[in-house]
């Protein structure tokens, strides 16, 4: 397909904004000379991922993203950061790594590879049973996947487990 | 006419000119309606002479002050962060407004996952609290904003698990859906149906839940610790003035709103009263509830004290969460028996 019928789609073009607004927002994440910045940019591309989801019409993918990632866990991040050390304006202790590049490289790699592997095995295939509406995801969800479903949440107890333990303070020591 | 609504961004235009309308007059309504309740409940007369009879005017002279006033931003605040929170907060508000439904017609947009959307959209409103109290770089408002998002957080919990037990009754997430269930006759007496909204079908524990758990997400006493002014000023509000101080006392009017009219379409029946026809009188009968609602938030507000910080978190953690999951528990299983 030619650049311009491809453009010429609004679709595409939406999806080319949302894209440029992920990578920039999430360079600015690794680079940004504030931590509390660097986390309400990780929130633009979260938000930009949802908004991946929706042009799916993966709704509540979309906006499952939006309730845990943006509501909760940034919101915990946020936290954690303001009430131990959050100054405005430049970060006196620095937050660039020396290990920089061997990161960035590793970043890379990932991406080439889920890429690839994606593009390889779907190829321009449609998939021919949509689950979108959340009847649907549900009953899929506890019919065909009940079992890694039942491990994920086993996986969830256990870290909840794990983290009562580290929070517990022992009364005796 | 025709033609204008079935062009989609024409129609989606006209909606949201129409939304953002509604709101702004409701807020003001909201607030005129707290300025004399308080003033009675206190003995007092409140306003009186701005726009003739009542001092009907007093919240749109109000506005009118905030707008004119310099908009000031503190030297050392984060700028952009600083002038962007009002903004977010207020969206996030605004944007749950999309799936509250005034009739079987009259709404913007009535989502497959109606219910879940709303929270997905509140929850967003958090990120602007924490953002106005860190970028003002003034320890009371990080306080706020801190305390704010702690509250926030503790008391999404319930509210999430309440509006639960209402799905599990009625079967869908949308509102719309979900009111019409509640249209459903309950039982027969005889040859009358007997209609019961969700309240009475012994959802009651949910809605009590759920009520406080709102009380809560909007800042409301007893749950104000956020911007508790005898010791912190005014939380995250503190160095916010014109404006965007307008733009958060919008916001949370606004709120009070759209989280009483998702209350009364989830507990009360919304748009639907036994007897009246929904399309012509839906509007009127769910602001009937939702005037209603902001009413006791309002009544609370001038008849409790606050509660302390960690009095406000153990009520959340111990006694609200595992009483919304036993709620939860119930209702699945009276759902699966009868």
């Amino acid at each position: 397909m030619e650049f311009t019928d491809w453009i010429a789609d609004a679709r595409n073009i939406v999806f080319l904004v949302i894209g440029v607004a992920i990578i920039g927002s999430a360079i600015r994440v690794v680079t940004s000379p504030n931590v509390v910045h660097a986390a309400l940019m990780l929130v633009v591309a979260l938000g930009g991922s949802a908004g991946l989801f929706l042009m799916l019409g993966a709704e509540f993918v979309a906006w499952t993203v939006v309730l845990v990632y943006i509501g909760a866990v940034i919101v915990l991040f946020l936290f954690g950061i303001m009430i131990t050390r959050a100054p405005t304006g430049r970060d006196s202790v620095q937050l660039d790594h020396a290990r920089r590049w061997p990161a960035a490289l590793v970043a890379l790699a990932m991406f080439v590879t889920i890429a690839w592997a994606t593009t390889v095995s779907f190829g321009d295939a449609l998939i021919a049973d949509r689950v979108v509406r959340a009847e649907d995801l549900g009953a899929v969800l506890f019919s065909r996947y009940v079992i890694p479903f039942e491990v994920v949440s086993f996986v969830l107890l256990a870290a909840l487990i794990g983290g009562i333990v580290l929070a517990r303070q022992d009364p005796e020591r | 006419m025709s033609a204008l609504f079935d062009n989609f961004w024409a129609l989606l235009g006209l909606k949201a000119v129409v939304a953002i309308l509604v709101i702004l007059n409701v807020a003001l309504v909201i607030i005129f309606a707290e300025l004399k309740i308080s003033a009675h409940m206190q003995s007092r007369v409140g306003p009186y002479f701005a726009g003739g009879r009542y001092g009907w005017a007093q919240p749109l002279a109000d506005g009118l002050k905030f707008i004119q006033k310099e908009d000031l931003v503190p030297r050392d605040a984060d700028r952009p962060v600083f002038k962007l929170a009002p903004m977010v907060v207020l969206a996030g508000t605004v944007a749950t407004f999309v799936i509250i439904p005034f009739s079987p017609t009259l709404v913007v947009r009535d989502l497959d996952l109606g219910v879940f959307y709303a929270l997905a959209a509140g929850s967003v409103a958090t990120i602007g609290v924490l953002m106005a109290g860190w970028s003002s770089a003034n320890k009371y408002s990080l306080m706020g904003g801190l305390r704010a998002a702690a509250q926030l957080i503790a008391y999404e919990l319930p509210l999430v698990l309440a509006v639960v037990g209402v799905v599990i009754h009625a079967g869908t997430l949308s509102m719309s859906g979900i009111v019409e269930a509640q249209a459903e006759p309950f039982f027969h007496l005889g040859q009358t149906a007997i209609h019961l909204p969700y309240i009475f079908q012994g959802q009651i524990i949910g809605f009590a839940i759920f009520f406080i758990a709102m009380l809560a997400e909007l800042n409301r006493t007893p749950f104000d610790m956020p911007i508790a002014e005898s010791e912190l000023v005014m939380g995250y509000l503190t160095e916010y003035s014109g404006i965007r101080f307008t733009m958060f006392f919008l916001g949370e009017y606004a709120g009070m709103f759209a989280m009483s009219a998702i209350a009364s379409s989830l507990f009360l029946g919304g748009y639907y009263f036994p007897g009246l026809d929904s399309g012509t009188f839906g509007p009127i009968v769910l602001m009937a509830k939702v005037g209603l609602l902001v009413f006791v938030m309002i009544w609370i507000r001038w008849t409790f004290p606050r509660l302390r910080e960690d009095q406000l978190q153990s009520f959340a953690w111990r006694w609200l969460v595992p009483l919304s999951l036993v709620n939860l528990a119930v209702t699945a299983t009276f759902k699966v028996v009868f």
